[in-house]
């Protein structure tokens, strides 16, 4: 087993789901945002 | 006397390795055909698998005494349309973003995280590859078959150059078919009956067409600040998405969800068989990215229904856990398995709509995920 490798894939992991969590976040935001101006354009 | 030996020489030179290879394209024709398992790509694959690894086959490049070298129409595409450009996974994008309606996420944008929490299985099983002595790249090759999502898994095996792009494509394929099977099981182990017969109401939100013009160009936007090597997959997805959504390219959008899908499809499967060939394929390695894919599609479904358990103990409207699992892009088998479930625990209890939002949430991080893996070998310089 290559220990560096795995410590790698960890910090992949890491970075991943933060990366991952941060776009879909950001966008289920903008999407709160944009109904947000549809209700008051209604 | 007149030589004979032609006609027998190519069959007397098959290896035990391709006929290994005859019989692999073989059980995928047949799950193709028999069973009905993601037929449009096992059957191609099947096919091109027997077709790739016949003696000195036509359709891969040779070269003989007499002739010098011949081209094969097999190497050929899959120089062209994948080595080169990995042009074929995504313009079949175009096609499935085409096909997508987000209308049921759009309006319920808590989903999306059901979406990102169930591309964990992608990244654990990085580790349990790398720990298992695969390269790093590899790793990150097989770990991607976790996104249940073939191109995808096709690109970024490709673009990190791994030696396993065949083994990586059918294990993809395969468990994307095999999702009604494989998710009920992960599922069952993490959720009690009362888990699965946890009702949620639904009614239906109407999504405005500017809200639904919007959003591609936003998720393209977003994705390509954090990730800009998810670009490529990403905005190739929001394109057909906008070319269906903008209302105005009615015929485009039929094109590009049919013809061009099919016709991308129809190549797909037999490009790819080009890295099935005898000498890459059969090897230990094959049985354990097999092994390691089934692993990630568990994985997946099981951090899914975790994390929406994690979420109903801060927020006052409760999710039922099962939609956590349908954060994966097997889109829209996932969705009829937490409906089959739910109804199974309640005949009353009608999850469909939560789990086809959380569902597409998966087919964008899905690529998501893509591009953050790509994205973290190109930070490393």
């Amino acid at each position: 087993m290559n220990l560096d490798n795995v410590l790698q894939a960890v910090v992949m992991l890491g970075q991943g789901m933060a990366g991952i969590f941060v776009v879909l976040g950001v966008i289920a935001l903008l999407v709160l945002l944009m109904h947000k101006l549809d209700d008051r354009k209604k | 006397m007149l030589d004979m030996s032609f006609l027998w020489q190519s069959a007397l030179s098959v290896t035990w390795q391709q006929l290994v290879m005859y019989a692999v394209g073989g059980i995928l024709i047949y799950l193709a055909v028999e069973k009905g398992f993601e037929p449009a790509l096992l059957m191609p694959m099947g096919f091109g698998a027997i077709l790739v690894n016949l003696p000195l086959s036509g359709v891969i490049n040779q070269f003989s005494q007499g002739v010098g070298e011949t081209h094969g129409i097999i190497q050929w595409l899959f120089e062209t349309g994948i080595e080169a450009s990995e042009a074929m996974p995504i313009l079949l994008f175009i096609g499935i973003g085409a096909m997508i309606d987000f209308g049921p996420l759009l309006a319920n944008p808590k989903l999306f995280l059901c979406g990102a929490a169930a591309q964990a299985g992608i990244f654990l099983t990085i580790i349990i590859a790398a720990a298992l002595g695969f390269d790093l790249k590899d790793a990150a090759s097989i770990g991607i078959i976790g996104a249940a999502d073939g191109p995808t898994s096709i690109l970024v095996s490709q673009v990190l150059h791994s030696n396993y792009v065949g083994a990586i494509a059918v294990a993809a394929y395969s468990y994307m078919a095999l999702v009604p099977i494989i998710q009920p099981f992960a599922i069952k182990l993490v959720t009690t009956q009362k888990d699965r017969a946890m009702r949620m109401p639904y009614t239906a939100q109407s999504v405005s067409r500017r809200t639904r013009i919007l959003f591609p160009i936003v998720v393209s936007v977003v994705a390509g600040f954090v990730a800009p090597a998810s670009v490529a997959l990403v905005g190739f997805l929001m394109f057909g998405n906008l070319i269906r959504e903008c209302g105005v390219l009615s015929s485009l959008s039929q094109t590009a969800q049919n013809e061009l899908a099919n016709l991308i499809t129809l190549l797909l499967g037999i490009t790819i068989a080009f890295s099935m060939r005898a000498d890459q394929f059969v090897r230990p390695e094959t049985l354990m990215i097999m092994c390691l894919g089934l692993v990630a599609f568990v994985l997946d479904s099981v951090v899914g229904v975790l994390f929406v358990k994690v979420l109903n103990l801060f927020t006052k409207s409760k999710i039922n856990p099962m939609i956590g699992a349908a954060g994966i892009s097997a889109f829209p088998m996932s969705s009829r398995v937490i409906e089959k479930l739910g109804q199974q625990a309640d005949p009353q209890n009608h999850l469909l709509m939560h789990a086809v939002a959380a569902n597409v949430s998966g087919q964008i991080a899905s690529v998501v995920a893509g591009g953050v893996v790509l994205q973290y070998f190109t930070n490393l310089g």
